[in-house]
């Protein structure tokens, strides 16, 4: 198993960071955020055409760049450093995820290279955000018929496809569907974070394409994907919450002198320093064990559980140090502060995760 | 000398010369003579110039033929690597061979009660007196001075002069009238410490190390030794083969006294190792709050162990970077010693309430909860660590001093 980043691997983050850096300021976030849609879609098409992002981790069969979860994990720790606006998550990570478990071939070979291409924009239709087992729950399908509503979905708005999981009465089945299909009722809700938007997905006996079967393993598989992709924009986020507040705390003067010389502000930086430290070799660990499909099998919960308490402690340190400023809506801090805290409770909140992490942990001590 | 020599040359030289049969003294005697007691030392002082891995090449031989090495165990090496890079070449003769053959042990004089983060404070005096160094004063924190013939001292000589440059170091002899050694009870019910107490105690003026004033030079170079660590203690479990002989049974004796102060340590680290199988034997695993509890310990455990595995990578790739490896384990230590402490707690329930033989774990439980508080404190708090991460790593401003000027003018501890 990998134990380190190879040189073409940090090459690829310098790109992608330069290119995120340059495509990506707050000044976009902000004004990308304030959008109907939500995201550019010039940008979109240059990092999924020209950096080839959108594809990272789908095989080169399948007209991807044939990467795995490391790098699909750089692209996506670089994209929670700079809040990317895309349907990045939605369509590559999620969606590509879910096909890539539990597609049949055929829809794979059809799927999957024009999502590679970021031509397609897919979206993952789970009517439970919480947690694997509760999945199926709300959207039953009936001789491929789908009724039902997912409350939240990532992206909907902007999705041509919809890739669905509901539950066949037994099993669960995946079913792929025109979001501008006759029955299909997307309604846009009103998001605590900005930078990620959520939409209602109601199915009125719609007629869907049968795609897949969808196990618990793959499903359990696919989540595990999510969310360690997730955890690495995580961290990417609290790293830059860490930089920017240390910074801040240099320059700012009070008492006549800066603020970062009090014990105070000096011990909170140096646990969250800590903390993001593990968290960060957490996470690169997860996807190497990912990748090697070997390490702690309950890992995936456990860096989930890990980069969102991270970046919470990183958000709220984020604020408070700042004070007052930290608070308004001009300082950009809060834009992290809402992705950190929507970031923390979708795909299943710290606790829920930890509860998961234990629960696999011992059926593998029983196991042997 | 390439690998495969160095290890023939050893290889011979213990067939021609090591015998279980000696008394410990009488063999390492032979084994300094012969020039394989401290191979990475330079030539005129008893090595043999040999780089940190060509001597550990020869450890392995050492360990494989089953052969004793040179006294290792406690502050003796500190003492050692502190002479050989700052003393005089009549010190470096007089006090080093002693050392390696185990015949004088040390100990390391240097925290005060009135000085424990800030040892550059300390306050112990040194007078040159008639030709001698009279020291008055008290140290504490003292590993093995009960034991010890001699010991590296950190004592101020000028008071007018700012507080880092009126120090000096010392090698003081601890058999004399004016040195008394008193075990430290802590709050675990062990003594692995001491306190010493030095009244009009004698130093010749020939074992003023590094010159006078530069105490705290001297005493940089022994710090910076001890954070690389005790990894070279070993037992004599380790060596290979049947371990029967006279030297085998002396060079157990000798460590049993070295690493007695130490058999609560693993206590001190909150027994992380204890926590899933007391859980399942209890049935504590069931509560979900416990559970819980348990995740963020294995997370934080997991998480900090894979921290200092890309630190140290990141070192050997020799990047610019600053790598915060050190602090930050010292400070994740304690931090996991006391979640695991919590965690026990929560396990164990009324019955933590007990200590002893008839207790959680044969005693172990109680034993933990009530060492965990020294993790935080020695070798450097948490909040000094943390000062440190902040001001070196994340390159936040120093904090204002109140410490400059004439040391004779800044407050201190009254006792």
């Amino acid at each position: 198993m990998q134990t380190e980043f190879t040189e073409d691997q940090q090459q690829f983050r310098e790109i992608v960071s330069r290119f995120l850096r340059d495509k990506s300021p707050t000044s976009a976030v902000r004004q990308l955020m304030a959008t109907e849609q939500g995201f550019d879609p010039a940008v979109w098409q240059q990092l999924s055409g020209e950096l080839g992002l959108a594809g990272a981790h789908i095989p080169e069969s399948y007209g991807g760049f044939g990467f795995g979860p490391v790098e699909l994990g750089i692209a996506a720790e670089e994209m929670g450093r700079y809040l990317y606006c895309g349907p990045f998550f939605a369509s590559s990570v999620m969606a590509g995820y879910a096909l890539m478990a539990a597609a049949f071939e055929p829809q794979k070979e059809k799927l999957l290279p024009a999502i590679a291409r970021g031509e397609t924009i897919a979206t993952l239709v789970l009517d439970d955000l919480n947690s694997p087992d509760r999945v199926g729950h709300a959207i039953s399908a009936v001789d491929d018929i789908l009724s039902g509503i997912a409350s939240l979905v990532v992206d909907a708005h902007i999705a041509d496809v919809l890739v669905v999981i509901a539950s066949t009465g037994e099993d669960l089945g995946l079913y792929l569907v025109d979001s501008s299909a006759e029955g299909v009722v997307i309604e846009k809700r009103e998001v605590l974070d900005p930078t990620r938007k959520l939409s209602s997905v109601r199915f009125a006996e719609v007629k869907a394409e049968k795609i897949g079967e969808v196990s618990m393993v793959s499903l359990n598989q696919a989540w595990d994907q999510i969310c360690v992709a997730l955890a690495h924009e995580m961290i990417g986020g609290a790293q830059y919450l860490l930089d920017s507040t240390v910074e801040y705390t240099k320059m700012r003067v009070q008492f006549g002198r800066p603020i970062g010389s009090f014990q105070a502000l000096k011990h909170r930086c140096a646990d969250l320093l800590m903390e993001v430290e593990f968290a960060r070799a957490a996470t690169h660990h997860a996807a190497r064990c990912l990748d090697a499909g070997e390490g702690e099998p309950y890992i995936a919960s456990m860096v989930k559980a890990m980069a969102s308490d991270t970046y919470m402690n990183a958000a709220r340190a984020g604020i408070q140090l700042r004070g007052g400023i930290g608070f308004t809506w001009e300082n950009d801090t809060h834009l992290w502060f809402k992705r950190a805290k929507s970031s923390e409770v979708f795909m299943g909140t710290p606790h829920l995760h930890r509860e998961r992490m234990m629960t696999i942990m011992e059926a593998n001590t029983n196991e042997q | 000398m390439n690998n495969d020599e160095i290890r023939k040359a050893v290889g011979s030289w213990l067939d021609d010369n090591w015998s279980a049969d000696m008394s410990l003294v009488e063999w390492r005697d032979i084994l300094v003579d012969g020039g394989w007691a401290a191979p990475h030392w330079p030539e005129e002082f008893f090595g043999r110039g040999f780089t940190q891995e060509q001597a550990a090449l020869v450890s392995d031989v050492f360990t494989e033929k089953g052969a004793v090495g040179a006294a290792h165990a406690g502050p003796r090496r500190l003492a050692a690597e502190t002479i050989l890079a700052q003393g005089s070449d009549t010190q470096k003769k007089r006090y080093l061979r002693p050392i390696l053959t185990g015949k004088e042990a040390w100990c390391q004089l240097f925290s005060e009660p009135g000085s424990g983060s800030d040892l550059a404070g300390a306050s112990t005096k040194a007078e040159l007196i008639d030709g001698r160094w009279i020291v008055n004063g008290q140290k504490v924190w003292t590993t093995s001075a009960h034991h010890a013939d001699y010991g590296i001292l950190l004592a101020r000589t000028d008071w007018d002069l700012p507080k880092h440059q009126g120090l000096s170091y010392f090698l003081i002899n601890m058999r004399q009238p004016g040195v008394e050694v008193r075990p430290l009870r802590q709050m675990n019910g062990h003594a692995s410490f001491n306190e010493v107490f030095m009244t009009d105690a004698e130093v010749p003026s020939e074992d003023l190390i590094g010159g006078q004033g530069n105490g705290w030079a001297v005493a940089a170079t022994t710090l910076s030794f001890e954070r690389r660590g005790f990894a070279l203690s070993r037992s004599a479990g380790e060596i290979k083969g049947a371990k029967v002989g006279r030297v085998y049974d002396e060079y157990e004796a000798e460590l049993a006294v070295a690493n007695e102060p130490y058999t609560w340590y693993p206590q001190r680290q909150g027994r992380v190792d204890l926590v899933v199988p007391r859980a399942i034997e209890t049935g504590a695993i069931k509560d979900p709050q416990v559970r819980q509890e348990i995740a963020r310990l294995i997370s934080m455990s997991k998480g900090a162990r894979l921290a200092s595995a890309a630190a140290e990578q990141k070192r050997r790739a020799g990047t610019n970077e600053i790598i915060p490896a050190g602090s930050i384990g010292k400070l994740a230590a304690s931090v996991i010693a006391r979640q695991a402490a919590h965690v026990h707690t929560m396990i164990t329930g009324a019955d933590a309430m007990l200590s002893g033989p008839d207790s959680a774990a044969q005693g172990i439980i109680a034993e933990t909860l009530i060492s965990v508080p020294a993790i935080s404190i020695a070798g450097g708090t948490d909040e000094i660590q943390r000062n440190i991460i902040a001001e070196r790593v994340l390159g936040m401003p120093k904090e204002l001093r109140s410490d400059t000027g004439p040391f004779r003018d800044i407050k201190r501890n009254t006792s």
